[in-house]
């Protein structure tokens, strides 16, 4: 019973930070399954918009704005240069290159990556900004059943909770909109869409739109988390396990994904991180997904791999 | 007009199977060689232009020399055999750290003979990180070789054996003494790098257009069709990740013990992964030419955009240089693939056949 404690509290905190690293796997789920990019730019995404956000918040509160009003401004403005990437990278990446087989799309993800990650740093600096957008201390729970409680941060709470509401609105969105059925019949056949209609290069700006704003409120979490920098780029080699064993087409599969590795990573540094050296946090979650994959090569919840002659 | 087969005939099988068909590559080739083996060294000795400085050897042709021989391992699992890897900064590490242990522990071992080893030992994990690939494709095996990078990483770090128990986690190669030969000056570094890809370019040319290197082909093409028509999926792919890990491992070595001289994990952390790919693709799939291209165009091009504004004269702060050197290489890549999603090596092929014509285009 005493050693119960900690261990709760190592697998709740476990539990919500991998949340928090599924609201990025969620930006490549979204692009993955509407157009079969597999997009290495989400965490330059992230970047790009945790810096539109943070700088043009610090200019509006300078301006004597109320904070409120100055939040939705800024939102409202990084919205909008999310938008405009989303129309760039559609327009002069992925558009040229459609019908490329899947490696060279990745690798043209991967040149866009290094352009977000220059121009955001051109246009919005290179500094670690600070953003205070949700409480970040910590409440202390059982503290009469257990000795010292169990610590939770409010951010992790608030992180899971955005990322329900997330996954609530765009599987609805998926579900009984015209435009997600149309993102939906996109994933299954671009040339059956095409010729029933749809306009692909449309779907396809919607999604990186969608996935602009996932990254846009990962932004809002991971930069109170960690404040704004450059660092927060590596985010994205963060969300890869986690979404290699959701599976790279499930939405529900992202967070699940995401609560696996997060406890798991956590449980493993703190009970097996002491007998073969520390630090294992690092590669910890990789070698877990390597293990799901070979049970299940297509991960969890991904659609099965029928493969044809 | 100077560049045609007309009047080559092959009289023999042995002449028929040539690398070269065509006369005029030869003597291209010849000349190319030549001038790397007896020109370079010849105009540094002379001290003509910048070979009489060690920055062309030091920044450009060594590393140059040595990107390219692991870009020539990567190109046979990810060009020939089709299986995508993003673990080449990791086997260039086991490479690395492999051979130096093997030559601080046992000192009777021969240089050359540690070096090979190390690239041995690369190949045993290639084979054993391979084993996934048996049953996981496309971009998940993609993600799942991160695994190896980020293990291995750590492993070097964090296991003090490896480093030889230095604080500072940071080791200097041994004496480059092969066979009596001490190789110091950056010109005989530079002879020793050449020799080495030399001998693995021609050795990987050969394995690829054998039968092994059809195998492999056939798999990258459609395994199911491949397994249908008699071809062992096990053996066709651990082979590739042999081989492949084994010239990384090879080039790692070299990198470590011939370029840095004293090296720390980092120096083979996944940012060195990402550059392999990109030199693999950029430069042309399944093409051993390609590597070299590769090579040359993403190691030379951050070099050649950090002067353009010394050159030019525009005041900068060497802040924006970076951003811009970053946003630069991203549109290039980008463009590149638009222009040529097969690379550089197609483009080189298009040229040739279009020289074959020249000057009558029909």
């Amino acid at each position: 019973m005493a050693n119960l404690g900690p261990f709760l509290e190592v697998l709740i905190g476990g539990l919500l930070a991998g949340v928090l690293y599924s609201l990025v796997a969620l930006g490549f789920v979204l692009i993955y399954k509407a157009s079969g990019v597999f997009n290495f730019a989400q965490g330059a995404m992230v970047l790009l918009a945790g810096l539109a956000l943070v700088r043009s918040l610090d200019l509006l509160v300078d301006r004597g704005l109320p904070f409120g009003f100055a939040v939705v401004g800024a939102l409202l403005f990084a919205g909008a240069i999310m938008a405009i990437t989303a129309w760039l990278i559609e327009r002069y990446v992925l558009g040229p290159l459609v019908n490329q087989n899947e490696l060279t799309l990745f690798m043209s993800t991967i040149g866009a990556t290094f352009i977000l990650e220059g121009a955001a740093q051109m246009l919005f600096g290179s500094d670690v900004y600070p953003l205070q957008l949700y409480p970040t201390d910590a409440w202390i729970l059982l503290g009469e059943l257990f000795p010292g409680g169990i610590l939770i941060s409010k951010l992790d709470v608030w992180g899971g909770l955005i990322a329900g509401v997330l996954v609530a609105g765009l599987a609805g969105f998926f579900q009984w909109t015209k435009t997600g059925r149309a993102l939906r019949a996109v994933a299954d056949d671009h040339a059956a869409a095409q010729s029933v209609g749809i306009p692909i290069s449309w779907i396809w700006f919607v999604v990186w739109l969608a996935a602009g704003l996932v990254a846009l409120v990962a932004a809002t979490v991971w930069g109170t988390k960690l404040g704004v920098q450059f660092s927060i780029t590596f985010l994205a080699l963060k969300a890869l396990p986690v979404l290699i064993i959701g599976g790279f087409t499930s939405i529900p599969g992202a967070i699940v994904g995401g609560l696996i590795i997060g406890a798991g990573e956590k449980i493993a540094e703190i009970y097996l991180g002491p007998h073969i050296g520390g630090g294992i946090e690092y590669w910890f979650a990789y070698v877990l997904a390597l293990a799901v994959l070979l049970v299940r090569p297509q991960g969890l919840f991904g659609e099965r791999i029928i493969e044809r002659i | 007009m100077f560049y045609r087969e007309a009047g080559q005939f092959k009289t023999s099988y042995a002449a028929d199977m040539s690398i070269f068909p065509i006369r005029q590559d030869r003597i291209a080739l010849g000349l190319l060689l030549a001038f790397a083996f007896l020109g370079v060294p010849l105009l540094a000795v002379l001290g003509v232009g910048s070979f009489g400085h060690d920055y062309i050897f030091k920044a450009i042709l060594i590393p140059f020399l040595i990107l390219a021989l692991a870009a020539i391992g990567l190109n046979i699992l990810t060009g020939y055999c089709g299986q995508i890897s993003l673990g080449g900064g990791a086997f260039m590490a086991i490479g690395a750290y492999a051979s130096y242990n093997f030559a601080l522990r046992i000192p009777e071992l021969p240089l050359l003979a540690s070096i090979l080893l190390g690239g041995g030992m690369a190949a045993l994990v290639g084979i054993l990180f391979g084993i996934p690939s048996l049953r996981i494709k496309g971009l998940y095996l993609a993600v799942a070789t991160l695994a190896a990078q980020f293990f291995f990483d750590w492993v070097f770090l964090r296991v003090k054996w490896f480093t030889n128990y230095t604080p500072s986690g940071s080791v200097n190669a041994p004496r480059l003494d092969f066979f009596g030969w001490v190789v110091s000056s950056p010109v005989e570094r530079y002879m020793l790098a050449l020799m080495f890809v030399t001998a693995f370019a021609l050795i990987a040319k050969n394995l690829v257009r054998g039968n092994i290197g059809r195998q492999w082909m056939a798999i990258r093409d459609m395994d199911i069709a491949a397994e249908l028509m008699g071809i062992r999926p096990l053996y066709a792919k651990l082979s590739a990740f042999a081989v492949s890990s084994f010239i990384i491992g090879v080039a790692g070595a070299l990198w470590a013990f011939v370029h840095l001289g004293s090296w720390e994990p980092l120096a083979f952390n996944i940012d060195r992964s990402f550059q392999l790919l990109f030199m693999v693709i950029i430069g042309g799939l399944g093409s051993i030419l390609g590597s070299f291209l590769g090579a040359a165009f993403i190691l030379i091009l951050p070099i050649f955009l950090d002067q353009v504004p010394h050159a030019l004269g525009i005041p900068m702060s060497v802040e924006t240089v970076s951003h811009l050197v970053f946003i630069i290489t991203g549109a290039l890549i980008c463009s590149l693939l638009i222009v040529e999603p097969h690379g550089f090596a197609r483009l080189w092929g298009i040229a040739k056949e279009k020289l074959r014509l020249w000057p009558f285009p029909y």
